[in-house]
């Protein structure tokens, strides 16, 4: 919640900022104002090219051009490289980039499935998921029978962890069925998380669609997996009084949605404040347009990095856990009236306190 | 943008999650957790066979033990009715050997006593025949002279000396 807040705060507050400062600075500042806001901006969303550092025409610079491929009503599939369209602007096929957002000239609808810089780090992390889970599945193989070695010994603690303390205590006993998907999004998450904190990687769990999908895929597992004791809670809500129950149906029924609403925005948020904070920081120095705020900024922006390490894996854990619960209250055999699990989250920045009254 | 998810990440996300999830599950999760759960059971297994174990050898301890206090007394036993047998034994032959050794001497004496007997009936003998050998010649000399008789019986004494 709080994270929430401050991530809202920056979005908010840091363009007004910048734009204070770039016109007190712009005097001494021969090229166009620094725009902080949009600086960020830039660096947590997404963009139909990588870039990695400098900027075209001024020195050393490198850019990875990444494939466009839109289709156009009427006019078809294209597949082109980005460089084409950069900087923004530039027409080619008939297309051009809005803001990162890739606009037809004649003004048709164009559907863009673009590898994007967020799409291609996506495939990178897949690749090294597979890889790494490969390898630690090779291990027990090749270990049969004894002791864990190397990257499979790092790993299976965690395997455990999120076997027994998260699957087992919130789902119960027919945690088996779900343990792959908890395992992978734990694993995805976590390792996206990281990957998004390097210098120039993308910032894939801060999407929206991302963690969308997530919540989406839990919602839907959640729905397909549940018994009647659960529809039996949300249209027949027990422990209320009668009267209060048709009530009950519709707060119950928001309290479906907002459980993975919450899963969507919590992850969203947590990930792209971290990077707006570590971001904002930097972007200090350039406000300023002094290197005596270097170190300050160096300071913090370490200090936030370093926190982001442990947010990462905690809010894999929690997106994990939470997804756990949902399913576990989902699945759960007798409806203990006094149950914690499955249903309390009061951390969901949209918490309907009512879906949960008994 | 940042709050308005595009439809291409959406789609390729989908996609790509799917065939992660496919994959792991099969080539990671599936034999990560049974690989798990398979030495889980495994370990559980030697823990209750040690248990196991650990009741037998008691068990075993104690027969042993019983086995032993058995043996003790059997070779108690054994020992004290090897103390009488010998002890009978030894009796036996102290007794035997007393008998013999009784009876030895009751021959002995018989022999000693037969032996006496035969030598003084020798010395009988030879006394008598000396006395008559002595008397023999006595007479002889009487005849001449008598002293010279008396000379003679001391000579003849002097010869035969009873030794």
């Amino acid at each position: 919640m709080k994270r929430l807040l401050v991530a809202l705060f920056c979005i908010l507050s840091l363009p007004v900022f910048a734009q204070e400062q770039t016109a007190s600075v712009h005097e001494a500042n021969k090229e166009e104002g620094f725009n902080a806001g949009e600086l960020i901006l830039h660096h947590v969303g997404d963009a139909h090219e990588w870039h990695f550092f400098g900027e075209e025409g001024e020195g050393p610079h490198f850019t990875l051009p990444l494939p466009i491929i839109a289709y156009q009503e009427g006019k078809g599939l294209s597949v082109f490289s980005s460089h084409h369209l950069y900087p923004e602007g530039t027409v080619h096929e008939g297309l051009k980039l809005e803001h990162e957002t890739l606009e037809a000239v004649d003004g048709y609808k164009v559907h863009d499935f673009s590898i994007t810089k967020n799409v291609a780090s996506l495939l990178l992390s897949v690749v090294l998921l597979i890889v790494v889970f490969t390898a630690v599945s090779k291990g027990y193989r090749k270990n049969h029978g004894r002791a864990p070695k190397g990257i499979q010994s790092f790993f299976e603690p965690i395997i455990i962890f999120v076997r027994d303390e998260v699957a087992k205590k919130a789902i119960g006993p027919k945690y088996e069925r779900y343990l792959p998907y908890l395992l992978t999004i734990f694993f995805f998450i976590w390792f996206n998380n990281l990957l998004g904190l390097l210098p120039g990687a993308a910032n894939l769990t801060g999407n929206l669609a991302v963690t969308f999908l997530f919540a989406f895929l839990t919602l839907l597992i959640t729905t397909f997996s549940s018994n009647k004791y659960y529809w039996s809670h949300i249209f027949w809500t027990p422990g209320v009084p009668l009267w209060l129950r048709p009530i009950m149906i519709p707060v119950e029924l928001i309290g479906v949605i907002s459980k993975p609403f919450s899963l969507m925005v919590r992850l969203f948020a947590n990930v792209t404040a971290g990077h707006i904070i570590i971001l904002s920081f930097i972007a200090l120095i350039f406000i300023f347009n002094s290197i005596g705020i270097a170190p300050l900024s160096i300071a913090f922006g370490l200090f936030i990095n370093v926190l982001e390490l442990l947010v990462a894996v905690l809010q894999a854990y929690i997106f994990t856990l939470l997804t756990a619960m949902y399913i576990g209250g989902a699945v759960e055999e007798h409806h203990d009236h006094d149950y914690g699990i499955g249903g309390d989250d009061a951390d969901a920045p949209l918490h309907v306190s009512g879906s949960h009254a008994h | 943008m940042l709050t308005n998810p595009s439809i291409g990440l959406l789609f390729w996300q989908l996609v790509i999650f799917l065939i992660l999830l496919f994959l792991l599950t099969k080539f990671a999760w599936k034999p990560i957790l049974s690989s798990l759960k398979e030495r889980e059971s495994s370990i559980e297994g030697a823990l209750r066979m040690a248990d196991q174990a650990k009741l037998e050898m008691q068990e075993l301890k104690a027969g042993n033990e019983k086995l032993l206090a058995e043996a003790r007394l059997e070779r108690d036993r054994i020992l004290k009715e090897a103390t009488t047998v010998s002890n009978q034994l030894i009796e036996q032959a102290k007794t035997r050997a007393t008998e013999e050794g009784s009876r030895m001497i009751v021959q002995a004496r018989e022999a000693i006593q037969n032996e006496k007997n035969a030598a003084l009936a020798e010395v009988k003998n030879t006394a008598a025949k000396l006395s008559i050998d002595i008397a023999e010649r006595i007479l002889r000399r009487e005849l001449a002279d008598s002293p010279a008789q008396q000379q003679l019986v001391d000579s003849y004494l002097k010869e035969v000396k009873l030794n």
